[in-house]
């Protein structure tokens, strides 16, 4: 980039200019937009959490059983994001790949879960993995319970975040060179040489912001968790439910203290994941 | 359609959105001038409610309309909206413009006169303390009641299994924890024999529901559990719905469930619709509504009635008065941070 002739540049902008035609309206609706529907809100939230004081935040915020709470949000949304990423990138590879009958409608499954309720989602997986549901009559004798547990609740989490794992991989998977893959294997890279050291890299950074929406979608997920998760406190009650909880008292700071956290949390989470994927583009150029 | 091809569909489809958007709020609009003929004046209600009232609301309404057109000569289409009491009573708070609330529990409407947009009177303003109907908590077993279960004491035994909602985040679930306390003080027991009993009972209690109807169908659904602990009319259209699979239990005594109404004054005064909100609350105490009250399983209220209204089992009933000394305290003794409900839950090697 450094290197490009400075007199590339003007060029450069009479063209962007071209593409993208009455920028200052756009850009205005675009910062209108971000500040009424996210700055706004946030802001909102983080006030009416600060008004209790440091003392009275972690009085709310911070009691063993919303860190409970904390740990199994954050350690099931995890292994969601996990699972998701990996099965995400399969499913992809698969659907950009593979010519098979059927293939466009699996394609079309695949953003159901956003467009389904997910209360109906945690109702139907709990039904299905209790002790005398469909699935739990043969996995509950073998010691899987798929209800009540935490692996009910990753499991739900999967089905929620699933689709965003999919959908940031596969439009990379579409744009990759296919006689890259082929040079590679005529120049004598072994299958699995050529995708480690040849695909991998182009699809790792998408893999990884799949793996932060997946992540973030998990941490805030309430409606489906709620249904099969039994929120036992300290073992399956997710931090959403403590929000709930705290809203039912009519105690909106305690509640919103609570949800700061998270936020913080996924904030976080999504800021290592930013800095991360962004290496792994440099070093994939 | 796939996020992966950047086309100009994004673009028609939030064409099609605006124009669907569009004509459903034109026709929404132009309704109420459509349907009322040019004589009769026609009015709107909003009644917010909780979730088990769907089906009782909607039999008043049809009943209500016929009954005021009649009276008064005004045309009223009332619009429901039902969801948990507590979220519906925020909502009312944040401005959803609700004329009358019928809500689950006294902190809830109290709730919405603490805002101001309720005169805090309101308790007075319709008998038997703005409570036209009330409920009780019962139990339901399955088919033929394996288990035996007849009343409070036998909730203790050892490897009976209790379906009941999140105290914290259901009306079902307090009353439930205040029958069961209770039980124990009308049965004689200390404060310290009613939180082991009620203690004992949570911990046999494999999933925490976060509302009524979810715990139904952990119970009758997800055959999880021997006994579900939940309204009266609630338990009705669960044993109706179940085909014979469940059966309800009386115990000897019970809290009552007393889900009060209110007039919304600050919105009924605005939108002009107070007489047509005060009748219609009034009308739960009519014989007609009574009537459409009962059906529902819901026992409506009666001046110096003796026993249950006709076709109700008899049941001994304590208010939340008796179980907690009063709403305020339930809700900060009980079920609020640090609360009764939370001292059952403590930190325990929190494996799975």
């Amino acid at each position: 980039m450094n290197k490009n002739p400075p007199t590339s540049i003007p060029t450069r902008r009479a063209r962007q200019r071209t593409v993208l035609p009455g920028f200052g309206l756009s850009a205005a609706i675009t910062s209108l937009m971000i500040v009424g529907l996210v700055v706004i809100p946030l802001a909102v939230l983080i006030l009416r959490a600060a008004s209790l004081g440091p003392a009275g935040f972690l009085a709310a915020a911070w009691t063993p059983r919303a860190r409970a709470a904390y740990a199994v949000s954050l350690g099931a949304s995890l292994a969601a994001a996990i699972i998701s990423s990996l099965l995400g990138l399969l499913v992809a590879w698969v659907l950009v790949r593979l010519e098979f009958p059927g293939r466009r409608i699996l394609d079309a499954l695949v953003d159901v879960p956003l467009a389904l309720p997910t209360a109906v989602a945690g109702l139907v997986y709990s039904t299905l993995y209790v002790e005398k549901g469909w699935l739990g009559q043969i996995l509950v004798p073998v010691g899987i319970k798929g209800a009540y547990s935490r692996l009910g609740i990753v499991l739900v989490l999967v089905f929620v975040s699933l689709p965003f794992a999919i959908r940031v991989v596969q439009p990379v998977i579409e744009s990759l060179d296919k006689d890259t893959e082929e040079a590679a294997r005529l120049l004598g890279a072994s299958k699995a040489q050529t995708f480690l050291r040849v695909v991998l890299p182009g699809i790792l950074p998408a893999v990884v912001t799949g793996f932060a929406l997946a992540l973030a979608r998990a941490l805030g997920e309430y409606g489906s968790v709620v249904f099969i998760s039994g929120n036992m406190p300290f073992k399956t009650e997710i931090a959403p439910v403590l929000i709930v909880s705290r809203l039912e008292e009519f105690a909106y700071a305690e509640a919103t203290a609570i949800a700061v956290v998270l936020l913080g949390m996924s904030l976080s989470m999504l800021i290592v994941v930013n800095v991360l994927q962004q290496r792994l583009a440099r070093n994939a150029q | 359609m796939t996020l992966s091809r950047p086309s100009s569909r994004p673009l028609v489809t939030v064409a099609l959105l605006v124009a669907v958007a569009l004509s459903v709020l034109t026709t929404g609009c132009s309704k109420p001038s459509g349907t009322g003929t040019a004589t009769t004046p026609s009015i709107e209600l909003l009644n917010v409610s909780y979730d088990p009232t769907r089906e009782l609301y909607k039999d008043i309404n049809t009943a209500f309309a016929k009954h005021y057109l009649a009276e008064h000569g005004t045309e009223v289409s009332i619009k429901q909206s039902h969801a948990a009491s507590g979220s519906q009573s925020r909502a009312v708070i944040d401005g959803l413009e609700a004329d009358v609330v019928t809500l689950a529990t006294w902190p809830d409407v109290e709730a919405i006169a603490k805002s101001g947009l309720v005169k805090t009177d309101w308790q007075h303003r319709f008998d038997n303390g703005s409570i036209p109907y009330h409920s009780v908590v019962v139990f339901v077993v399955r088919k033929g009641n394996p288990k035996g279960i007849a009343d409070w004491p036998d909730l203790d035994r050892d490897g009976i299994e209790i379906i009941t909602p999140n105290p914290k985040t259901s009306g079902n679930g307090k009353y439930s924890f205040l029958a069961a306390w209770g039980s124990v003080l009308a049965a004689g027991g200390s404060a310290d024999d009613a939180r082991g009993f009620v203690e004992r009972l949570y911990r046999r209690t494999p999933v925490l529901d976060t509302g009524a109807r979810a715990a139904t169908a952990t119970f009758s659904q997800k055959g999880i559990g021997d006994v579900h602990l939940t309204f009266e009319n609630e338990a009705h259209l669960e044993v109706d719905e179940s085909k014979g699979a469940l059966e309800i239990v009386y115990p000897k005594r019970s809290v009552r469930v007393d889900p009060p109404v209110a007039v919304v004054d600050g919105n009924v005064d605005r939108k002009s619709t107070r007489h047509a909100a005060e009748a219609y609350l009034g009308f739960l105490y009519s014989p007609e509504g009574k009537a459409i009250v009962a059906k529902h399983h819901y026992r409506p209220w009666t001046a110096d009635a003796k026993g249950p209204p006709a076709g109700f089992p008899e049941i001994e009933t304590f208010d939340i008065t008796f179980a907690a000394g009063s709403w305020d305290d339930a809700m900060k003794n009980l079920f609020g941070e640090g609360g009764e409900f939370d001292k059952i839950y403590q930190p325990s090697g929190a494996s799975n």
